[in-house]
Order: structure tokens, then sequence, then C-alpha cells
């Protein structure tokens, strides 16, 4: 029998950031850039450690001070960076990350590395989402090294579609938002509003902040510049919640004129709201 | 489904169809239209929006009691979404009934709940420029002019 390869971590950093506009790698959280939360994150649950980035981004400052694997090819996306540190160490296995992973949490890696099988192509969660695997938070195996290269001189360019062809340990989500990524300027915000500074004594939190889901609509909806939003706050009941919101955006609707959702339910105004719940002010309604 | 929302003009012939009842002598329908003035002002469009995930829940709501309070085969509500011009028809009530005087009430007592009861908004737009939320702006603590 063979040994166990080891396991490497590869964090993925070599993204274009189209879609947010600038370096995700950068963005901070909590006071501390998603790749250096990440690489810290990591760090303990494999032997070595390194960052994957294309040939263009080597002097860059949030990268160059740590151990890096450069992209082998340009502009082809994941797959490369995973590729270029199969070859470079193809004795390992590999941990790889995307570094866009800001509710990326201590449990979920320790599971995957508990729960790996070594004799698959690959360990991974499936996607709480879709079901289908998450390939960039998962272990590569070496055997996985030879296909996974034909796939890509193939033209393939989505390691998601790989491994779904392939012999995969898929494995469940112990969280299920832990692989929530932030593509957007507006994800980043709301994951700022959903990640609780670390300061906050977690008992405190709990008893008097939890986060609530927001839609508005028609005059709500304009007087409030938004159609929807997550946010943090200590109201207990939907009349609380109104109260600040009102001050928040000056509604001109006093709450006597609207009638109020939870969960998609017409609701009392006294109810006692609770973490996670969806609420809608309905302002006078006009069908027909 | 007794109550759907469309994005696109509103289709009359089938959503007719669907209450076609061998059992019944009679069917009503009512159309909303959108019309040129409203409380004096001259309208020139209407925008329609909803919380669909309740809307569709309360607007079955309506055609079930409709149905429990009068012997009705088959009851349909559609309505617009979206942007509307003069003259297109907003909403559509179907009902399918053994004698036509049930039918003339259900779909009464139907287009009557819709209209209080069921989420949906309408911003009108006026000839002046003006625009407003059909029952929000004149009762509002402070009136908006944008």
């Amino acid at each position: 029998m063979k040994p166990t390869a080891p396991v490497y971590g590869l964090i993925l950093a070599g993204g274009a950031s189209t879609r947010m506009q600038r370096d995700k790698a950068a963005l901070l959280y909590r006071g501390q850039s998603q790749l250096d939360r990440v690489f810290e994150l990591l760090k303990p649950h494999v032997a070595q450690i390194f960052v994957s980035v294309r040939a263009d981004q080597t002097a860059d400052a949030a990268r160059a001070n740590k151990p890096l694997i450069v992209d082998s090819l340009d502009g082809a996306g994941p797959i490369v960076g995973i590729l270029s540190a199969l070859a470079q160490y193809p004795h390992a296995a590999w941990l790889v990350l995307a570094c866009d992973l800001p509710f990326l949490s201590e449990a979920t890696l320790q599971h995957l590395v508990a729960a790996r099988d070594a004799s698959a192509f690959a360990t991974a969660y499936r996607s709480a989402h879709d079901g289908l695997p998450e390939p960039l938070c998962a272990i590569w195996e070496p055997a996985a090294a030879a296909a996974l290269a034909e796939y890509q001189v193939g033209g393939g360019r989505c390691p998601r579609k790989f491994l779904i062809r392939h012999a995969v340990q898929l494995l469940t989500l112990v969280e299920p938002s832990a692989l929530d990524n932030v593509n957007t300027p507006e994800e980043y915000a709301r994951a700022l509003t959903t990640l609780e500074p670390l300061d906050t004594p977690k008992t405190a939190r709990q008893t008097t902040s939890m986060q609530l889901n927001i839609q508005y609509y028609a005059l709500l909806r304009e007087q409030a510049g938004r159609s929807a939003e997550s946010i943090q706050t200590s109201a207990a009941t939907p009349q609380d919640l109104y109260s600040e919101l009102r001050v928040r955006f000056g509604f001109t609707l006093l709450p006597e004129q609207l009638k109020v959702a939870v969960n998609s339910e017409f609701s009392e105004w006294s109810r006692e709201l609770i973490n996670g719940d969806s609420v809608v002010f309905i302002p006078p309604v006009a069908g027909g | 489904m007794y109550f759907r929302f469309t994005q696109s003009t509103i289709d009359t012939d089938s959503a007719r169809r669907e209450l076609l009842h061998m059992g019944a002598g009679g069917y009503v329908s009512f159309e909303g239209w959108v019309r040129d003035t409203n409380e004096g002002q001259e309208v020139t469009r209407l925008e329609y929006e909803a919380f669909e995930a309740l809307a569709v829940k309360e607007g079955e709501r309506i055609i079930t009691q409709a149905a429990q309070r009068y012997p009705i085969k088959h009851a349909l509500c559609i309505h617009r979404v979206g942007t509307l011009a003069l003259g297109e028809m907003a909403v559509w009530v179907g009902v399918s009934a053994v004698h036509r005087g049930e039918a003339f009430d259900a779909c009464r007592q139907i287009i009557d709940a819709v209209k209080h009861r069921v989420p949906i908004w309408k911003k009108e737009y006026y000839r002046n420029g003006d625009s407003g939320w059909v029952n929000c702006e004149h009762c509002a603590a402070a009136p908006l002019h944008a």
C-alpha cells in the first residue's frame, strides 16, 4: 500500500476580481486582509502552505511576503493554479482554498481534513446551494493530477465539472453558509454586516442583537434607497424595528398605515423576532 | 393556482379556457384598465410592483374564500406587474358557476378583496412630471415631493 500523501495548502489569489472592481485578496475583514485571514486559518492544518498567483502578481505587496506558486499558464483560471501546485510538488495532496471565503471557519477545515479519502481524486464539500462539489475548498489528491492536466489541455476550465465527472469523496457542510463567496461590492458590504466584530462578547451578542433580512417595497423601497438588506439589530419586535428604520431612512409612513409580514406571512406588530427572520413592512396597497 | 402575476399582456383567451366546466352555465370576467386620469391628475403610465411571495398566498386565500361562500366552479385572477401604458389591462378576474348570479357576486368579491388585501403597489406618473404611490403619498406624515 502506498503511504498517504502529506497535505499541503494552496490559497488561490490569482483571480482578476473583475466583478469586485478591486483586488479581492486585499479586502479587509475585521481589520485583516482576506488573504491573511485565510492563510492563518489554513496554516495549522497543512504541512506546507503556498499562495497561488499569476506571474504578474509576484511583486504585489499583499502576496510577496508569502511562499508563492506561480501559474504555469496565463489567464486560464483556478484550474491552472491547482495544476501548477500538483506539478511542482507531485508527492503532495493539496488542500485548495479560494481566498474569497469570509465565512470559512476552523470547523469546516477540520472536518475536511478529518474526513479526507486519500483513495478518491478529491475530498470536497457538497454546495449548500446546488448540491454539486465545491472545488475551491477541497483536498486534491496526487492521483488526480494526470486526469486534470488532460482535462485542461482538452479545453476544460471548470474544476467543478472535473470533480463531477470523477470519483470524489463528498461531504456535507457543517455550517451551510461557510463557503458563500463574495464577488461584488454589494456582497462584500453584506458580509461585513454579517460578520460581527471580534471584540463583541458572544453571550452579550446573543441576547441583544440578531441578524434580520429586510425587503423594501414601493415608497419604502424608494425612501430606503434599496430593495433588500441584512442587518444586525437589537429590535425585539417589528414595532421596534420599524422605529429604528424610520430614524435611519426618514420613512414618511406611520406604523399605523402599514402592515407587517414575517417570513412571508402577515404578522402581529408585537411578535418576537428571532435571528434570521425575514421582515417586510407593507405600505397601503393599491392593486387592480 | 388561482392567483398569479405576469410581466406581459394578460392572455384572456387562455385564462378563460382554464375556467371551462361542463357543469357551469355561465362565466363572468372583470378587467381592470389603466385610465388617463386619477383624482384630477392626468396620468401617463403606471408601475405595479408586488411582494409576490405573500401576494400569491393572499390571492389564493381570497379565491378560496369566494369559493366557500358562493357555489362556483372555477375562479382565477391574474395581475400585471411592471410598467403599463394607458389602456393596458392591469388585472383580470374570471369566475365560472352554475348560474350567473353567483358568478357576478363571486367576481365582485374577488376583485374588491384583491384591491384591499393583496400586497401590490401602484405608482402613477403624471403629465406634469410628478409621480406618486397611490394611497401612500396623500396620507403620509410628511408628503413627499420628488
